[in-house]
């Protein structure tokens, strides 16, 4: 079938980012760049106790005041820092180095709070906040610029599948481990041999009646080689129909036969790896859903990616000195205009394209309200938001000339533009390539028959 | 404001849409085209259709109440807009409302409102904007004169494309009352009667079949009380009335941009070659999956100039050129590979999608094509 599924940190980050964001509404031009949206269709389901009196106007007023003197008093004023890179995000798991001790402090008391999932019962380690108290939540830390105190593969991606498909035990198991970030997990989809055609994977479950024998290869597994735990599909009908003989299992990589190598990208990181399963054992109670059905679970769970790195398209992350500036800067300045027409011209159709799409993850969030089923609304945004943020990092390259190719040093802040214009090229690969959402967009949307043999 | 339609809106949208199909289908344009001499013809567009509009209460959408209008802003026009965009339904609409009356709305005093706006809103006055002067939208570049002379102002000069001008009632003349041709100062905004003495209008036959008229005034003399807002400061006031024109304008090619859309995809499900229907072909599959992407973006700036308008923010310039842009590139690839994904059948007459084209390079000119808005949304963002 269609999809294959990597997803890169620092999309996950601008997601996780994202997040915290609450919708205020309305258009405020002409700051298009700094909008981020908040289409409440992609959020997971929520497990709060909604109660009326917790949501009245007093009532989050109240526990308006209540968060911010506590974020005040918690949050270490070095979580308050912007995040630089990668390093100052907090990832949990049993290997994690706290990059400072304030880090630490966060993460426990956001924990101790249940605020790392925070409409998650409390029983699963959630703080069991309704919708609105959360928002209230998010809009306090955004306000006090706090970053979040967990950034997981966990919350976003594992536990809304847990969450529908797994066993009540299953669910105890995990999500409070999730929640207090004890465990990190990662993603077993694509294999060398099945990337957009993932359904053909080829990795092995034999069944050793109350456990399977797992032999195979994962790639594209997100920081594979610092993650604890790994949701994984395995092929446990050799038989069936391709999709029909997939189950999706949950197994500790902490075992002999496990083995992860990072694959080195064009951006000069690696945050991708390789892992290699030799007789990798895996519970039958690990089992998420039907035994040869995990490509329900598995399409459920690259919904929430797809969601994911769309929304990352929309942000355009910290604010930094205004794209228009940087340009006037490279080609100079005539009577207050770019004096290069032609990179003018390139810039402002871009920021048009850029408003439109803003807009329409609005749109999209507003029908979602109005009560119209969200449809095939994640395969457009998915194409259109990475091409457009591959757009913007070749803009950027234009308008910083040859500074945006310096790649080590201070001048050049480590090649940032460099570095992120080359990870951006991931954006139309991960979860499903540009050309795969195109194919779903003309069957699913258009109604274009499949092609007859 | 949401950018989704409130019921009062989907229901005037759904019965513009019944309206249209029923008596300005896509073959009124065939039938204006081929009888020439016909009375509709002449005019370019159906008087009788006309009235039924103004029974409808479209031309009063945008018009408060207070002066005989619906109240229904710039949302309710857009989507009848929209919705005549699917037939390519021809009518004065989008001169008299989006143009005429937006131009009294915007600068005229409370005698012009009252004296105007009602027949506007009934449909018995058509008006339009007389604004460019060469074969380019030009807003700065106003050569036409008026001097003053006692409480006089005299009229000369040549305006062209002046769309419906051959069947308006009144023309809103963009006039040099002082400075250099090409300043912004100077410029005013003067009511004229086309019966009026020294006007002389001659329609321009173009190729979407639809109203253009070279207008030439000679010596034309116009009382004071025919200025609209202020004297030699009109080029703002023109710009606003051109931002509502183009938003108008984005909302007509985005219901023409979905109808050829949809018929394109209709025969790509139906057209058979190798034994199978062309849709199937992977080739084909996504670029007709890239243009819908493209008129998703559309619908989203389309609702959102719109309600700009309605919510009178300062936004209304951005919203203008991002929604023309975005509607002129669009119809332009949905016209283009309309024709091109019908094969041969796309360049015969017998087709729908050969009215589209044509209507569109038309849309797309019109009060500025794209690269026009391209270079103000720079201007505007102070790059």
């Amino acid at each position: 079938m269609w999809y294959f599924s990597i997803i890169s940190p620092v999309v996950f980050w601008q997601y996780m980012t994202l997040c915290q964001i609450v919708d205020e509404g309305g258009c405020k031009w002409p700051n298009i760049d700094s909008y981020i949206f908040y289409p409440s269709f992609t959020r997971r389901k929520r497990y709060g106790q909604l109660s009326a009196d917790c949501d009245s106007k007093e009532a989050l007023e109240a526990f308006a005041e209540e968060t911010r003197a506590w974020l005040e008093e918690n949050c270490p004023p070095a979580m308050r820092e912007p995040v630089r890179s990668d390093d100052d995000m907090c990832w949990g798991g049993r290997k994690w180095e706290f990059e400072s001790e304030d880090q630490k402090l966060w993460l426990e008391r956001m924990v101790a709070k249940g605020w790392t999932v925070p409409t998650w019962p409390e029983e699963y380690g959630g703080a069991g906040l309704s919708k609105k108290q959360e928002k209230v939540l998010f809009k306090e830390m955004r306000k006090l610029k706090c970053r979040p105190a967990l950034s997981s593969i966990g919350v976003v991606m594992l536990a809304p599948a847990l969450m529908k498909y797994g066993t009540e035990a299953q669910k105890k198991e995990h999500l409070p481990k999730i929640a207090r970030g004890e465990i990190r997990w990662s993603q077993g989809y694509s294999e060398p041999g099945a990337g957009s055609d993932l359904a053909s994977l080829k990795t092995a479950a034999e069944d050793k009646g109350d456990h399977w024998l797992i032999n195979g290869s994962k790639i594209w597994t997100t920081y594979g080689h610092k993650a604890d735990w790994m949701f994984c599909l395995v092929r446990t009908d050799f038989n069936a129909p391709k999709r029909e003989g997939i189950s999706f299992v949950m197994f500790d990589m902490d075992q002999p036969g496990v083995t992860t190598k990072p694959i080195h990208l064009i951006s000069g990181t690696s945050y991708f790896c390789q892992t290699f399963f030799d007789d990798v054992r895996a519970e039958k109670s690990q089992l998420v859903g039907e035994e040869n059905k995990g490509w329900t679970v598995a399409k459920y769970l690259l919904q929430h990616e797809r969601d994911t790195i769309a929304m990352a398209a929309s942000g355009g992350g910290k604010k930094k000195k205004p794209i228009e500036q940087i340009a006037k800067e490279t080609y100079g300045e005539e009577k207050g205009k770019i004096a290069d027409s032609a990179v003018r011209n390139q810039l402002a159709r871009f920021q048009i394209r850029e408003a439109g799409f803003g807009l329409t993850l609005q749109r999209m969030g507003d029908e979602a309200k109005a009560g119209s089923p969200p449809g095939p609304a994640s395969s457009i945004m998915k194409y259109y938001g990475s091409e457009l943020n591959k757009d913007r990092r070749e803009l950027m390259l234009n308008c910083n000339g040859m500074n945006s190719l310096g790649w080590e040093g201070d001048e050049f802040n480590n090649g940032e533009i460099a570095r992120s214009w080359l990870k951006s090229k991931t954006n139309s690969i991960e979860g499903g390539t540009s050309e795969i959402q195109l194919n779903i967009i003309a069957k699913r949307v258009l109604g274009l028959p499949g092609v007859v043999s | 404001m949401a950018l989704v339609l409130n019921e009062e809106q989907q229901l005037l949208k759904d019965s513009a849409v019944e309206f249209f199909k029923e008596y300005l289908p896509i073959d009124t344009i065939r039938q204006l085209r081929d009888h020439p001499d016909s009375e509709d013809s002449q005019n370019g567009y159906k008087k009788d259709v006309w009235q039924k509009m103004g029974e409808m209460g479209w031309p009063a959408t945008i018009i408060p109440e207070e002066y005989g209008g619906l109240g229904f802003g710039f949302v309710g026009l857009g989507v009848v807009l929209e919705a005549g965009g699917r037939t390519l339904a021809p009518s004065p609409l989008l001169s008299s409302v989006a143009l005429g009356a937006s131009a009294l709305l915007l600068a005229g005093s409370e005698e012009q409102k009252n004296q105007w706006l009602p027949q506007i809103a009934s449909g018995e006055a058509i008006f339009t904007l007389a604004l460019q002067e060469g074969p380019a939208h030009n807003p700065r570049l106003i050569t036409t004169r008026a001097e003053i002379k006692g409480s006089d102002y005299v009229i000369n000069g040549k305006k062209t494309f002046v769309s419906d001008g051959h069947i308006a009632d009144q023309l809103v003349v963009a006039v040099r009352t002082d400075g250099d041709d090409n300043s912004r100062k100077g410029q005013s905004l003067l009511l004229v009667d086309t019966k009026q003495a020294g006007v002389s209008i001659k329609r321009s036959v173009m190729v979407d079949t639809r109203n253009m008229a070279e207008i030439s005034f000679d010596n034309v003399t116009v009382p004071a009380s025919a200025l609209l807002g202020e004297q030699d400061n009109a080029f703002a006031v023109i710009e606003q009335i051109v931002d509502r024109g183009n938003i108008a304008l984005a909302a007509e090619m985005l219901g023409s941009v979905q109808e050829a859309f949809e018929q394109t995809i209709e025969y790509l499900k139906t057209r058979e070659q190798f034994g199978q229907p062309i849709g199937s072909f992977q080739a084909l599959q996504h670029r007709a999956a890239q243009m819908f992407c493209e008129i998703e973006i559309g619908k989203s700036l389309v609702m959102s100039a719109l309600n700009a308008v309605d919510a009178g923010g300062f936004d209304i310039p951005y919203m203008a050129c991002s929604a023309k842009v975005h509607m002129c590139d669009t119809y332009r690839l949905v016209s283009n590979e309309g024709i091109q994904m019908h094969g041969g059948m796309g360049v015969t007459d017998e087709l729908d999608i050969g009215l589209f084209i044509k209507r569109a390079r038309v849309v797309m000119q019109m009060l500025g094509d794209e690269n026009f808005h391209v270079q103000r949304y720079a201007s505007l963002r102070g790059y």
